[in-house]
């Protein structure tokens, strides 16, 4: 049995369809990587799987039962930003679900339980490569830093699945290329079944083993919002780390449209912290 | 570095621009006194220096002779609790209604609109209705302080706690949290930077509020002296009590700032200020 299941979704603002008709059976153990123009819903989708929004119709399924609905620790979440909390150093971050899970009411450790909780942190910090930087506060740290401490901190509850909503978008391509292998090498050490929203193709390509591609069916120009977008391609990638010999064509013109949308991005200063990836 | 936008002071340069303006206000007054003083030794309105020596020896370090206590001292601890416990008072309230309505949907319905009424009612103008319900004591004092504090202190932090991102929210609960757990281990320590700063705004209206209830009715404080020998014209006493109030203003202030700095290291120099 597959590992999420959607049928027949849709998610309607009013009159504005955004998404329509979207059916998907993910297995565990998937990489499943999104990409569609900007507006095209796939982040909405991603909300939806987080149960941060209600469908308007159909239903998603993880592991055979509908989806609570609210979010929930069976699925961890990487944001773009804001994902850790500035107001705890990195080992306090990584640490948090675990006090939140073992403390109700006080959500924190104190003496030997706290220092049994950082000693399990440790091997997770030092897979992201962040032991040294244990004891600095977020806004110290260079954004690719930042993005580890958060998959490491969504990794902790041990989710079904991790849901990444463009995480590497805010980062410069060098920073990128060390976060793909790291999120890889996760992805197969811990058997996780991932699920990624990206706006880089070549991206999407590259990590996943499979890709979905949001795109509206149906245009009516007089009533652009008339219809919603749904999954238009669903490639499975054998051959992963490198590139089809060729892409479609559309997806060949798409993929140039994103690359040329991301190399506006502004540069990021990726701060003091350099010298320690 | 001919255009006037260019220049800048140096370091000895900055501390004289500063002290400047300071030096020329003593100037002006002292000569001013000097004038009248020499016109009308007995003239009031603008005493020496030596009388304002005399009346500070006379309160702060003399025993008031029918108490038997230092009226100066007296005056500023009335003022001072007056004005802690209005401000803590007001603090406590503007924390927890702060985070509720900035935080629950629900509580937001319900309590947004009512605050944003109170909050335009002019405190002083309650003032009567005060002194009327709780007479004349300490009560109504604190209350003044408590009511025209409190209002600006819960909108100015449920838009900062209503203004943290969403993804934290989400994040904390893909981790677990629960709304108790979110508010005490997400909302609550990124709100405590902006209590202070929101503390710090506060102050000068609370020592408005202050000033303006113990002129009207006390025994003692601060305020209460001022308009005590204001019959008298005494300025001798006035001036060196505002230039005191002044001073405890400035002191409470940098207090806080102090503290915001080293509680939360986890703020980027900017936030801090």
């Amino acid at each position: 049995m597959s590992l999420i299941s959607v049928r027949n979704l849709s998610l309607a603002y009013g009159d504005f369809m955004v998404l329509e008709r979207v059916n998907l059976e993910i297995e565990a153990q998937a990489f499943c990587s999104v990409v569609g123009a900007s507006g095209c819903g796939k982040s909405s989708f991603l909300r939806l799987l987080l149960s941060e929004e209600r469908p308007s119709g159909g239903e998603i399924r993880l592991d055979g039962a509908p989806l609570a609905d609210e979010p929930q620790a069976d699925r961890g979440v990487v944001f773009q930003r804001y994902s850790v909390f500035p107001h705890l150093t990195v080992m306090e971050n990584v640490i948090l679900p675990m006090e939140l899970a073992g403390s109700g009411f006080c959500g924190r450790f104190f003496g030997a339980r706290r220092r049994r909780a950082m000693a399990e942190a440790e091997h997770l910090l030092e897979r992201v490569g962040l032991t040294q930087a244990r004891n600095a506060y977020p806004q110290t740290l260079s954004g690719g830093m930042q993005q580890r401490l958060a998959i490491a901190q969504a990794l902790i509850p041990k989710p079904k699945v991790l849901l990444l909503d463009e995480p590497f978008g805010a980062l410069d391509p060098g920073t990128r290329q060390r976060m793909h292998e790291i999120i890889l090498s996760l992805w197969e050490e811990e058997k996780m079944t991932i699920f990624m929203v990206t706006h880089d193709l070549q991206e999407g390509f590259k990590l996943g083993t499979r890709l979905l591609v949001f795109d509206k069916l149906r245009w009516d120009p007089q009533a652009p919002e008339a219809y919603g977008a749904t999954i238009t391609y669903d490639l499975p990638i054998d051959r992963r780390r490198s590139l089809p010999p060729e892409l479609p064509e559309e997806l060949a013109a798409e993929a140039d449209r994103f690359n040329r949308k991301s190399n506006q991005k502004p540069y990021r200063n990726e701060g003091p912290f350099n010298a320690v990836q | 570095m001919g255009r006037l936008i260019n220049r800048r002071p140096g370091r000895g340069g900055q501390l004289l621009l500063g002290a400047l303006p300071f030096i020329l206000l003593a100037a002006a007054y002292l000569m001013a006194s000097d004038a009248r003083l020499a016109v009308n030794p007995n003239d009031k309105l603008l005493p020496s220096l030596q009388s304002f020596a005399d009346a500070i020896d006379r309160l702060a370090f003399q025993p008031d002779p029918r108490k038997g206590t230092y009226i100066l001292w007296d005056d500023t601890l009335a003022s001072l609790l007056r004005l802690g416990l209005g401000l803590t008072v007001a603090t406590g309230i503007g924390l927890v209604c702060g985070i509720a309505i900035g935080l629950l949907p629900l509580a937001r319905s319900a309590f947004a609109p009512v605050v944003a009424v109170l909050s335009v009612v002019p405190p002083l103008a309650v003032l009567p209705v005060l002194f009327i319900v709780f007479g004349l004591g300490e009560l109504a004092k604190v209350t003044l302080i408590v009511i025209g504090v409190t209002p600006f202190m819960v909108r100015d932090l449920s838009m900062s706690v209503a203004g943290l991102p969403r993804e934290q929210l989400v994040k904390a609960q893909t981790l677990g949290a629960s709304t108790w757990q979110i508010v005490t281990r997400v909302v609550l320590p990124q709100t405590l930077p902006r209590l202070i700063s929101a503390l710090r705004l506060s102050l000068g209206p609370a020592w408005l509020f202050l000033i303006s209830s113990e002129a009207i009715a006390a025994t003692e404080g601060l305020g209460y002296r001022i308009f005590l020998v204001r019959r008298y014209l005494a300025m001798d006493v006035i001036l060196p009590y505002v230039a005191w109030i002044t001073l405890l203003a400035f002191v409470l202030d940098w207090l806080l700032r102090r503290l915001s700095r080293r509680a939360f290291a986890w703020q980027s120099g900017e936030a801090a200020l």
